[in-house]
């Protein structure tokens, strides 16, 4: 039973003002109702006056995405009562929206390109915001904070082309990726990009899924969403063609009983707006270099593999952080970015910025050097980042390894180390002798311990084989 | 040169909602002039009600943009005059503060819905007032009152500010007791504003000039056809009459999509009605919404006890027309209707530099006369059509039929607001027909 997913993505654009009018956009850390006008309030006689900075935006996304810019493109009130939209409409685009016809393009689950169809992209303004008094003495009211209300939004619609929760996350993936390369956007923001999934098996009717406001939580609903349905079938029900919503702290979907899905929006032009031409506008939108870009560029121009150059696009900020590392040695870089780095950092559950890149850099000529092993690298970068997840300055890789003695055992210190292992185990080097295979690494081990990672392994384990040989001889 | 004005002109006719004892006033070009400001149009600190009582006790924390323009030419706002509640109405009873009356007979309306407006100025209170035409409500009280009362160019003046009864049709504009005085103030308030997107950069300025010497003046058939009455035909035929005396030529025509003109109107207003009144939900200006139940169900009581009856009608309209399925056949089809009277206003006005006609069809009703809607809507039939096209269209006393005011309604081109004025103050400077 094939599935079938399309997407309707919003996305706060990161604009410094408002959509229809001149209040700020910064507003997360400020107590409710500080960033409000006579417009955003919607205050009687106040009129909306579009943000041409998030046009732009727009046109930006219309752009990288390939859909086709309408020559005009119009506003309209969509019609309906909620506390948090103070005007009783909100407004958003709806039969002339600034593009429509895209395509994107993301790797299928076995690993083959696939085009995922874009429907349109439309500008429209976000509402306020509820706020409950939380708790267990749930209060009777509801605060309506409404420093969100007018924050520009747009609205990606697919087509129904993906097929699995996991091909949902990577499409998201990329647009939210793409975004951030065409600086429209900050995917860090609370609250920046909302989606509604509309899903189905094949042959059955299509539910949609409300209410989705993370990365994760779309492959987790998707994922509820598909079980829940293939059940429903096999008990030989009937799938309801119902709006449901995401539970994202109990990760499941709950049919929605509201009213709100039979509303009539009543869409009508917005007539305190013009119609805007925005294709005139389009020879002035230029676009950056995007990530399929940047990808082909660091595999040609670094000569990194695919892999890594994947991993490293990905992100727009860990691109930048390697291309400002990469020095003479992009496939090492590569290699501790995307690998080492990348990992220890999910661990901490930290942020590429918060990775300072001289010292990262300071890192690699020590390993390019081969001043430490890769082991100790390791280490290091674990002191570094643990010192930077409390809060602390980092040290230096330099001055971590001189502190903790890890420069890489070399000359006498690795020859004596050598001969006073043989010297200590001499049943170990009997069973050598004799041709017992695990000895020698025995033997490195214990060599490896005496110098606490600081010499290499291999070669260790060469001087210490020598010394055998020469024991025999 | 700035100074306090004291306005204690008594109100005979509840032509004012609020009013202000003593204000201080600015230099400029109206330096001590007392306005009235029509109850829809914002004002910082000053009650601004449009005529509701779901707005009673409302102060806005900003000025309208004509209002700001008001009072940087120095002119005194000595308070906000009465209207049909929202605009909706051509009478001004539809108050929720109480009826305005009109000067020359108490015992009739003013005509609306900017009523108090005409009213204040009719009554000598105030030399000049705004008022705002949405399908008629300057000049049908102009008329009605017997002054005169300018609709502008769709955009040529700022609506910010202005509490919108039907966003694409509704204009302010100047009412005045003589035209040179309705000039000034429209030179005043015609002003590009960046704040309202359907605002035009084309400031008003002029030279009022009574010069109509090779003027053609177009006078459609349906101007002078059934329902409008034969006394106030004629009144209005000898205005015409007159300032073809003066030097204009006078052209029959005809504006065959005036039929489609009223049904188009009313659709159209309704329905941004509809939307535009949904805001008033009581929670953030006006009389507080209750919390003791759901949301939905104190909101919903709160509307239906705040807003008056023939406002609850026509959000009804208008939310029918705009509902799904409907959509098509109503509003859609009102754009349509609308556009082909813009075109016939536009092809006529080719030939003519100005088209002439009633302002409306009858004298002022009694006060209750007109109790069926329907009857009352059909009286907006020959303004309607300006808002419509998105002409301007001024009215100014032509005379009177049973001693009451008839007003002549002259059209123009688009952005042609000085043209109309000058037709207009070409007439009053002829004199009245058959005063």
């Amino acid at each position: 039973m094939h599935v079938i997913i399309g997407l309707e993505i919003h996305c706060q654009l990161n604009t410094a003002t408002k959509l229809f009018c001149g209040c700020s956009t910064d507003y997360r850390d400020d107590p409710p109702n500080t960033h409000v006008c006579p417009v955003c309030l919607a205050l009687p006689g106040a009129l909306p006056r579009v943000n041409k900075k998030a046009v732009e935006y727009a046109l930006r996304v219309a752009k990288a995405l390939n859909l086709e810019v309408a020559e005009e493109c119009e506003f309209s009130r969509k019609n309906y009562f909620y506390p948090d939209l103070p005007k009783g409409y909100q407004i958003t685009q709806y039969d002339r929206p600034l593009a429509e016809r895209g395509v994107v393009e993301i790797e299928a689950d076995d690993g083959t390109p696939k085009e995922v169809r874009i429907t349109r992209i439309h500008m429209e303004e976000d509402p306020g915001r509820l706020v409950h008094k939380s708790g267990r003495d749930r209060a009777g009211y509801s605060l309506v904070d409404y420093n969100r209300s007018g924050i520009p939004l747009i609205e990606i619609v697919t087509e129904p082309d993906l097929r699995s929760p996991k091909e949902a996350r990577r499409f998201l993936n990329k647009l939210r990726n793409t975004l951030e390369y065409l600086d429209v956007f900050d995917g860090e923001r609370e609250g920046a990009i909302r989606v509604d999934a509309n899903i189905s098996l094949e042959g059955h009717n299509r539910v949609e899924c409300k209410n989705i406001s993370s990365y994760k939580g779309v492959e987790k609903a998707l994922t509820f969403e598909i079980t829940r349905q293939k059940n429903q079938i096999a008990r030989g029900h009937d799938i309801t063609r119902e709006t449901r919503h995401f539970n994202e702290g109990r990760g499941i979907t709950m049919s929605s009983r509201s009213k709100e899905e039979e509303t009539d929006y009543r869409y009508f032009p917005e007539p305190d707006l013009r119609p805007l031409r925005v294709r005139d506008w389009l020879d002035d939108i230029t676009l950056p270099e995007l990530p399929d870009a940047r990808k082909a560029r660091f595999v040609a121009q670094y000569g990194i593999s695919h892999n890594h150059a994947r991993t490293l696009t990905g992100d727009m900020k860990l691109a930048n952080f390697f291309e400002k590392v990469a020095g003479d040695d992009p496939v090492l870089a590569a290699t501790w970015v995307a690998d080492t780095l990348l990992g220890e950092l999910n661990y901490r559950d930290m942020r590429i910025d918060r990775v300072p890149p001289a010292h990262f850099a300071d890192l690699l000529v020590l390993l390019r050097a081969d001043a430490i092993t890769d082991r100790a690298g390791v280490d290091v970068l674990r002191v570094m980042l643990d010192e930077g997840a409390a809060g602390e300055e980092m040290e230096l890789p330099s001055a971590v390894v001189d502190r903790l003695g890890l420069r890489k055992a070399a000359g006498d210190e690795f020859d004596e180390v050598a001969a006073q292992v043989v010297e200590a185990h001499p049943d170990a080097v009997a069973d050598y002798q004799n041709g017992t295979g695990g000895a020698l690494n025995f033997l490195v081990g214990q060599a490896m311990r005496k110098t606490r990672g600081r010499a290499d392994a291999r070669d260790l384990g060469r001087r210490i084989k020598e010394l055998l040989e020469n024991k025999e001889a | 040169m700035a100074g306090t004005y004291h306005f204690d002109a008594a109100d005979r006719h509840n032509a004012f909602i609020t009013r202000v004892e003593s204000a201080a006033f600015g230099d400029g070009r109206l330096a001590g002039i007392p306005v009235a400001v029509k109850d829809n149009i914002s004002t910082r600190g000053m009650q601004t009600t449009c005529g509701s009582r779901i707005l009673k006790g409302y102060i806005p924390p900003y000025d309208a943009n004509v209002v700001e323009l008001l009072r940087e030419a120095g002119a005194v706002i000595v308070g906000k005059t009465n209207l049909d509640e929202f605009g909706m109405g051509t009478t001004t009873e539809n108050s929720g503060f109480g009826p305005t009356t009109n000067p020359h007979d108490p015992a009739r309306v003013p005509g609306g819905s900017s009523g108090g407006s005409a009213a204040a100025v009719a009554a000598g209170m105030v030399p000049m007032a705004l008022g705002t035409d949405t399908g008629g409500s300057i000049r049908c009280p102009a008329a009605f009152c017997g002054i005169v009362g300018l609709k502008p160019t769709y955009g040529r003046v700022s609506r910010y500010g202005l509490i919108a009864y039907a966003n694409s049709l509704e204009q302010i504009g100047p009412m005045g007791r003589s035209v040179a005085d309705v000039a000034t103030l429209m030179e005043v308030i015609g002003r590009y504003d960046a704040r309202d997107s359907t605002s035009y950069d084309r400031p008003y300025t002029h030279a009022l000039s009574g010069e109509i010497r090779g003027m053609t003046i177009g006078v459609p058939a349906e101007y002078f056809g059934e329902g409008v009455d034969p006394a106030v035909a004629e009144c209005v035929r000898n205005a015409i009459a007159t300032l073809e005396g003066a030097g204009a030529a006078v052209e029959e025509c005809s504006i065959p999509s005036m039929e489609y003109a009223l049904a188009a109107y009313y659709v159209t207003c309704t329905s941004e009605a509809s939307s535009n009144l949904a805001r008033f939900d009581g929670v953030r200006y006006g009389p507080g919404v209750g919390t003791k139940r759901s949301w939905h169900d104190e909101f919903q009581e709160f509307r239906s006890e705040h807003f008056g009856h023939e406002v609850q009608r026509r959000i009804m309209l208008g939310t029918f027309a705009l509902s799904a399925g409907y959509y098509g056949k109503y509003y859609a089809k009102a754009q349509v209707a609308k556009e082909n009277v813009r075109r016939d206003f536009l092809r006529v006005l080719k030939s003519v530099d100005v088209i002439a006609g009633p302002t409306m069809p009858t004298i002022a009703f009694r006060l209750g006369e007109k109790s069926d809607p329907l009857s009352m809507y059909l009286s907006d039939v020959l303004t309607v059509p300006a808002n419509l096209a998105g002409v301007p269209a001024i009215s100014v006393p032509c005379g009177r039929v049973q001693g009451m005011p008839v007003g002549l309604q002259i059209i123009g081109r688009h952005f042609a607001d000085e043209v109309v004025v000058d037709v207009a103050f070409a007439f009053e400077q002829e004199g009245s027909a058959c005063m």
